[in-house]
């Protein structure tokens, strides 16, 4: 019952909206509904394990016996907490914006909500994919009508990428479902399927090729930087926040334990195309000049810390992987918070062209740094846990890998604050002048500075909400 | 001692009322809540260094902070010997520079003035961190913080876009030294399984080979390059010092520069039973003590001398580490932050009287106008330069003797460095407070500066003066090196694996003492005859390669930044657009190319659909009567 | 008479009208092509049903229906047959007025 909730809330509340006319209804009753999510999740999350509401399962598709199950453990408490946390914070900061046709806007992004919860809790393969889709639909929409310039062009690619992914899931998924032994789409039928070598490497990577794009992990992320630039902020958000996390979710939920001897065995490629992705993008990052592509590309190398330790196979490194999903999403999108708020008011994406906006808005500013040293992982921020877990893990996987590795760190903060300085310091360049935060923008980046604060120094209640899944993935992997 | 989980929370509340109500304070106010903080600590500091002098130590286990399957590292403080000896060094010197700061500042508008003290507090606040710190990662936190902090210092004045690229050049620089830290953590979990000092310490010797412990100290000596600014990693101290004077003189020289020095006299027992590592760390300090004390003979500005002789004083300090003179080193860690935060205040007032003109070749004469400046920044010089029975004298002759018993080589160019640091410390006393003044008196007249500065500058001359009497050695008194008995217990263990050298006869160490003490007096007499008169002609030769800081900057910028530019432009513009992007968009393209070709097939001619179909029936035809599927 | 007579002539029928399908352009002609090769099968189908017929007489000689089932099929052809012409000439007839040519190449705007 409670589970169903996070998925029906924002689906209901969501084909509501399509037919409310007045902006600030909409506006507050997608916050309500949010905030109304949120307060649902925080409650199952800390119930006891074991607890029965915990899983749910009601028949759907009985012919070809696929149900309605859904399942909330470690991993899956990390990601819809984040997503019940996300869209809070982001109708919060996107109160003062204006969309035109707002009802469909919010409709959307609330559907969309809908999706990510189904995907994070579907203990059901055919499920999973229909809520994978559902997810992602609502944004083809967002990014095409209230997005930037080349946005149909965007957006296309975008979706032949995604689309290309789930195409190959989808025939993995009826594949394994032949296969499983009581002809059922279960996870636990899933986990228990029987396959040769061959069909394990063929599989293996069908699944790891549509979690890749999702993530996205290099070669296959180009798709980011553009649809990040092009989204309007809100939807940006949900991408760059959330949406992301569906592809690393689905490696914990789908990947390692229905293959645990391939995902060990693919371990150390995939693990080295990560790092490469991680210097690849870093260095990509110091040379853009536009903001969001730069925050892209540092997304793009964060995600590659956690795809490597994903894979690295031990339990600090998955743990911390879980935490810095939580995280990451909230760092992300209070930078995302800021750039909105900055180019609402100027207009500019190009840092080259601002500057000096310390001056002007100091409270800003303030929040900024502190997102931005929580980006970059300074202790007693939220970023330090998660990156040191995962780096102490990569290490104990392979020394040279996390130094390897660890140079992206140096990089991080070379072009961290070289967007800091661009933008912030310096004489003021725009004729512009920058209003501070407004009351709403300020309650979300405030809520997202204490949270960057508690979750660093005190990770503990964030760390048990992931422990006891992070042991049981380790132990279905480490055979 | 039981209070100490305390301190740090002082600083911290300092930062948090002067950060939060920056708009709301006046300056008076912040003042008292940014010194006052630490006056406490100070205070507290005492009472802890009594217990600690008493014999006393004990860990804080205060919360869980990391913890999962078998890594567990809680938020614990160590507070023994060394921390108490450093808190007071933090808190006192801290203390007196934020007083010092109250004056010094006192043109900025409120809420800057305010933010300035926060950060300060906060720096005090990871320092403490730093030092208190039961296990690696706590030092780590409190490494980065202070990291942090001297970032935001040295870009207070964050419209002048010089002074950023100054503070992020010390951030990245602390950054590549804190990746060595960071993966010697990781090393150090997956050989102890831990990383608290308690646990490590006693699992040694037995849970590591030599090659790991190498490893590990070799890696913590790339942390402490980055910190401490040793070679290859100082040439962000430098231009931290567009940072203001009093920042200079707390972070850049008293404390946050030397917490390399105390992360290896932390680990003393790993460092002394990985003897290529103590190599290494004389090595690499010796040669930053010359090459940072040939660079300071040829500089102008006040700030860039004192900057190198930190420099060079922090090489010093490692090359004491290095022979095993780990109170030496430490004594010289405490005698530094005396004169060296005199000297930097002393500077600061001397630019503050000069309107922010930090060219010495503008300075000349200052003696009768800043009387109080004068003689602090004497004494200081003194010091530094090493005359008994100045502090500095003490700790360079302990660190010096160590070096002697080791390797007399090391001696010898210890001796050299210590010349050229009486050379230019007086090259700069005698630019810039003898001789006739070289700048227009007409527009301003230099003046003495206010109490607020004058004191802690009185203070810290004071204890330039007589610091070092609680190190004396042997050789003039019995028992009289106070320093020695008081850090035994953390320093007792490793003694036993340091390599053994013969000890130094009475007779020679007397001699050495008269050869240095001699060759020293004979610098700061040429110094003062060359530089009370005339100031530098333009350099040539060597002396402009100097000036130029041998062209490290330049030579980091061609090797390195550049480099490393073109690869990320190579990556954006080639690889990203034309390669995996052309790459996904041919295979758009390619599919809109072939669909366009097909298209023509559909001519609209029933005739030819026709055709299409007889000919599709007599393919199908064959295919099923004549291919055996 | 032998079967294959049947066939020779079925095919021969059916190839003309293959070729006036193909050739011609007036779409009457196309059209009455398409019913010589409706009927070559209707030929074919006969003569095959006839052989079945008296074979399966040999075998059970009181079930005299036996084997005739593609007779059936005729009739079924026969009628189709009928429907297509009769919406096929009043397409003709409508083509006509609109364009005054029962041209079958004339009807290409669906190209465009």
């Amino acid at each position: 019952m409670i589970l169903s909730s996070f998925i029906f809330i924002p689906l209901l509340v969501g084909l509501l909206l399509f037919f409310v006319q007045q902006q600030q209804l909409v506006k507050a009753l997608s916050l309500a509904a949010s905030v109304a999510v949120l307060a649902v999740v925080l409650y199952a999350v800390y119930l006891p394990a074991g607890h029965a509401s915990l899983s749910h399962s009601t028949s759907w598709l009985g012919s070809i016996n696929s149900n309605f199950a859904l399942l909330l453990d470690g991993p899956a408490k990390i990601t819809t907490l984040l997503t019940a946390v996300s869209f809070v914070l982001i109708f919060l900061a996107t109160w003062n914006n204006n969309y035109a046709n707002s009802s469909s806007y919010y409709a959307l992004m609330l559907l969309s909500m809908s999706g990510l919860m189904g995907v994070f809790l579907s203990a059901d393969a055919l499920l999973f994919y229909f809520f994978w889709e559902l997810a992602l639909i609502p944004v083809y929409f967002l990014c095409s009508i209230w997005g930037g310039e080349k946005r149909i062009a965007v957006t296309f690619k975008f979706f032949i990428y995604t689309f290309i992914g789930s195409v190959l899931m989808l025939i993995g998924i009826i594949y394994l479902y032949n296969k499983t032994a009581d002809q059922s789409f279960a996870w636990n039928s899933f986990k228990a399927v029987v396959l040769t070598a061959k069909e394990q490497a063929y599989f293996f990577w069908f699944f790891f090729i549509a979690f890749a794009i999702k993530m996205p992990v290099f070669p296959f992320h180009t798709w980011q930087p553009d649809a990040y630039e092009t989204s309007p902020t809100g939807t940006t958000m949900v991408l760059s926040g959330v949406m992301v996390k569906m592809g690393l979710f689905a490696v914990i939920r789908w990947l390692l334990p229905v293959f645990p001897d391939m995902s060990d065995k693919m371990a150390n490629i995939i693990i080295i195309f990560s790092i490469i992705g991680m210097l690849y993008a870093s260095l990509i990052a110091m040379k853009q000049d536009n903001i969001k592509r730069l925050i892209a590309y540092s997304s793009i190398a964060h995600i590659g810390l956690m795809s490597a330790g994903l894979f690295a196979g031990n339990t600090v490194a998955y743990n911390g992987v879980l935490v810095q999903m939580f995280n990451h999403g909230i760092n992300i999108i209070g930078l995302w918070i800021v750039v909105d708020i900055i180019e609402q008011q100027t207009g500019i994406r190009k840092m080259s062209e601002l500057g000096g906006l310390a001056q002007q808005a100091p409270r800003l500013t303030i929040m900024l740094v502190i997102v931005a040293l929580a980006n970059i992982a300074l202790p007693l921020t939220n970023g330090f846990i998660g990156e040191f877990m995962m780096f102490t893990g990569l290490y104990q996987y392979n020394p040279w890998y996390a130094v390897v590795a660890g140079i992206s760190i140096i990089f991080a903060a070379v072009y961290t604050l070289g967007m800091i300085q661009k933008v912030f310091y310096g004489e003021l360049n725009t004729a512009v002048k920058v209003v501070d935060l407004k009351a709403m923008q300020w309650l979300a980046l405030a809520l997202i500075v204490a949270m960057i604060f508690v979750a660093g120094v005190y990770p503990k209640p964030l760390l048990q909400l992931g422990e006891a899944a992070g042991q049981v993935i380790a132990t279905t992997v480490t055979k | 001692m039981k209070f100490a989980p305390f301190i740090p929370l002082l600083p911290l509340a300092g930062f948090l009322i002067n950060g939060l109500l920056r708009n709301r304070l006046s300056k008076t106010a912040t003042g008292i809540v940014g010194s006052g903080v630490v006056l406490i600590a100070f205070v507290l500091s005492i009472l802890v260094f009594n217990s600690a002098a008493a014999g006393q130590s004990q860990i804080f286990q205060l919360f869980e902070f990391i913890k999962v399957g078998s890594l567990n590292i809680p938020f614990e403080f160590q507070v023994d010997q060394l921390t108490a000896l450093f808190l007071l060094v933090i808190t006192g010197v801290g203390f007196l520079i934020h007083v010092y700061s109250t004056a010094y500042m006192h043109e900025e508008s409120n809420a800057h003035f305010a933010r300035y003290f926060a950060y300060l507090n906060l720096f005090v606040f990871s320092m403490l961190l730093l030092v208190m710190g039961g296990n690696y990662v706590i030092m780590f936190i409190g490494w980065e913080g202070v990291g942090l902090c001297s970032y935001l210092l040295i870009g207070y004045w964050f419209k002048n876009r010089e002074y950023n690229n100054a503070a992020k050049k010390a951030f990245v620089m602390n950054r590549i030294g804190d990746l060595g830290f960071l993966v010697a953590v990781f090393w150090m979990i997956q050989t102890f399984g831990s990383t608290s000092y308690a646990n490590i310490f006693t699992q040694l010797p037995g849970e590591a080979s030599t090659a790991v412990l190498t490893g590990i100290t070799l890696l913590l000596l790339v942390g402490a390059m980055g910190k401490s600014a040793q070679i290859p990693l100082y040439t962000w101290l430098p231009d931290a010092m567009a940072g203001p004077t009093p920042v200079s003189a707390l972070i850049h020289a008293a404390t946050m520069v030397t917490a390399g020095i105390y992360m290896i006299a932390r680990s003393n027992l790993m460092y002394a039973l990985a003897p290529a590592s103590m190599h290494v760390v004389a090595i690499v300090g010796l040669a930053t003590a010359l090459l940072a004390a040939t660079i300071a003979i040829k500089q102008n500005d006040i700030k860039k001398v004192l900057a190198y002789s930190t420099v060079s004083q922090l090489g010093y300090m490692f090359l004491g580490l290095g022979v095993g003179a780990f109170t030496g080193a430490v004594f010289h860690v405490m005698t530094h932050a005396f004169f060296k935060a005199l000297l930097f205040l002393g500077a600061g007032s001397v630019i503050h009287a000069m309107h922010h003109q930090q060219d010495m070749r503008f300075y000349g004469g200052l003696k009768k106008f800043m009387p109080i400046t004068h003689f602090t920044m004497l004494m200081g010089c003194l010091a530094i330069a090493g005359i008994p029975p100045f502090s500095g004298f003490f700790s360079k002759d302990e660190i010096l003797v160590h070096a002697f018993e080791a390797n007399p080589v090391y001696y010898v160019l210890g001796l050299l460095g210590a010349l050229m640091t009486a050379f230019y410390m007086f090259r700069l006393y005698a630019m810039t407070f003898m001789g006739e003044h070289h700048s227009d008196l007409s527009h301003h007249h230099p003046h003495e500066s206010p109490k607020a500065m004058t004191v802690p500058l009185m203070v810290l001359a004071v204890l330039s003066v007589v610091g070092g009497l609680i190190g004396i050695p042997a050789l003039f008194m019995h028992d009289g090196h106070k320093l020695n008995t008081f850090l035994a217990p953390i320093f007792e263990g490793s003694k036993q694996y340091l390599e053994k050298h013969e000890p130094l006869s009475h007779s020679q160490e007397w001699m050495m003492i008269a050869i240095s003490v001699g060759l020293i007096v004979v610098m700061i007499v040429l110094a003062i005859r060359k530089y009370s008169k005339s100031i530098d002609a333009e350099a040539t030769g060597l002396g402009k390669v100097l000036e130029n800081k041998w062209y490290v900057d330049e030579l980091y910028d061609t090797i390195i930044v550049k480099p490393l530019l073109a690869i990320g432009g190579f990556f954006n513009t080639v690889v990203e657009k034309s390669g995996i992007d052309r790459l996904v968009n041919g295979v758009g393209k390619g599919l809109h190319y072939s669909s366009r070709q097909l298209r023509l097939l559909q001519s609209g001619n029933v005739g030819s659909y026709l055709l299409m179909i007889v000919i599709a029936i007599i393919l199908l035809i064959r295919l099923v009567f004549y291919i055996k599927l | 008479m032998p079967i294959s007579y049947y066939i020779f002539l079925a095919v021969i029928i059916f190839s003309i009208g293959v070729t006036g399908v193909l050739t011609r352009r007036n779409s009457i002609i196309v059209f009455m092509c398409i019913e010589l090769m409706l009927n070559a099968v209707n030929l074919l189908l006969v003569a095959f049903s006839k052989m079945h017929h008296q074979r399966m007489l040999v075998l059970d000689s009181a079930n005299i229906t036996a084997g005739t089932e593609g007779q059936l099929f005729v009739f079924f052809i026969m009628v189709v047959a009928a429907a297509e012409v009769s919406v096929g000439l009043a397409i003709i007839v409508l083509m006509y007025r609109n364009v005054h040519s029962v041209d079958i190449n004339f009807l290409n705007r669906l190209k465009n």
